[in-house]
């Protein structure tokens, strides 16, 4: 997985970029697995690859005429992301109370989420459903064709 | 063997780094989105770590904030594409370090 994410990064082909997007999504969902959030992971499959990959391959080919030119690689930015990996490795090694293996937990079902979701999230519920909407308005709205 | 809370949080923060990489070493206003895609991820993976790990009675608020989270990056992915498309119809490329003029 972790692979396949760092190929998405530095592939220089865009589209051979976004299918590794893809296969770095399907891992992650297989870590969901792993914890024993299977409607999250699925979630993720559906939306993440369902959805926001096309969208990312869709948007490739509508600005394919741009993909022969050179564009530039900040190896400053290479320096940035190590420096902060090694940082976030530190501090986690470095806590103790953070090696516990996981509790019996009892299974997370999809029920147990619909009962959470309607009744102590409805209000979050209805706004992410109108940030959709609104998001869905804004990129008809961006993307419409100016009058001239 | 099951693995600790300490690998999931190192996977996490690896696949946060290399989105940062994408993000801010890529010139392609794709490129970028992908990073930040790749960085909400990582914060998914560790909320559900820390809600899996947390001691018995767990209510499930780690995964109803995943589930938001997801929900909202899906939101930023369509309105940061359709902006790459308007900004794109404009200047004929997609490299940001050519969008040295965004006013109206």
């Amino acid at each position: 997985m972790l692979a396949a994410a760092l190929a998405a990064a530095t592939l220089p082909n865009l589209m051979h970029a976004a299918l590794c997007l893809v296969l770095a999504l399907l891992g992650l969902a297989s870590f969901f697995f792993l914890l024993g959030a299977e409607f999250v992971g699925l979630a993720l499959v559906f939306i993440y690859i369902g959805a926001v990959a096309v969208l990312i391959v869709f948007t490739i080919l509508l600005t394919r005429r741009d993909l022969g030119s050179e564009h530039g690689f900040k190896w400053s930015g290479v320096l940035i992301a190590f420096a902060v990996f090694g940082g976030l490795t530190w501090a986690i090694l470095r806590t103790q109370s953070l090696s516990i293996i996981p509790p019996h937990a009892r299974a997370l079902t999809v029920k147990r989420i619909g009962e959470t979701l309607m009744i102590g999230y409805v209000w979050p519920l209805q706004c992410v459903g109108l940030l959709l909407t609104a998001a869905l308005i804004g990129a008809l709205v961006l993307v419409m064709e100016e009058k001239r | 063997m099951t693995p600790t809370l300490q690998a999931f949080l190192i996977v996490s923060a690896a696949l946060f780094s290399i989105g940062l990489l994408a993000a801010l070493s890529r010139r392609h206003a794709i490129f970028i989105l992908i990073g930040i895609e790749m960085m909400l991820a990582a914060a998914n993976l560790n909320f559900i770590a820390f809600w899996r790990f947390a001691p018995p009675p767990h209510p499930p608020t780690g995964v109803m904030i995943a589930i938001f989270s997801i929900a909202i990056s899906a939101a930023e992915a369509a309105v940061g594409l359709a902006m790459i498309i308007a900004v794109y119809r404009h200047y004929r490329t997609t490299n940001v370090d050519q969008y040295d003029q965004l006013k109206g």
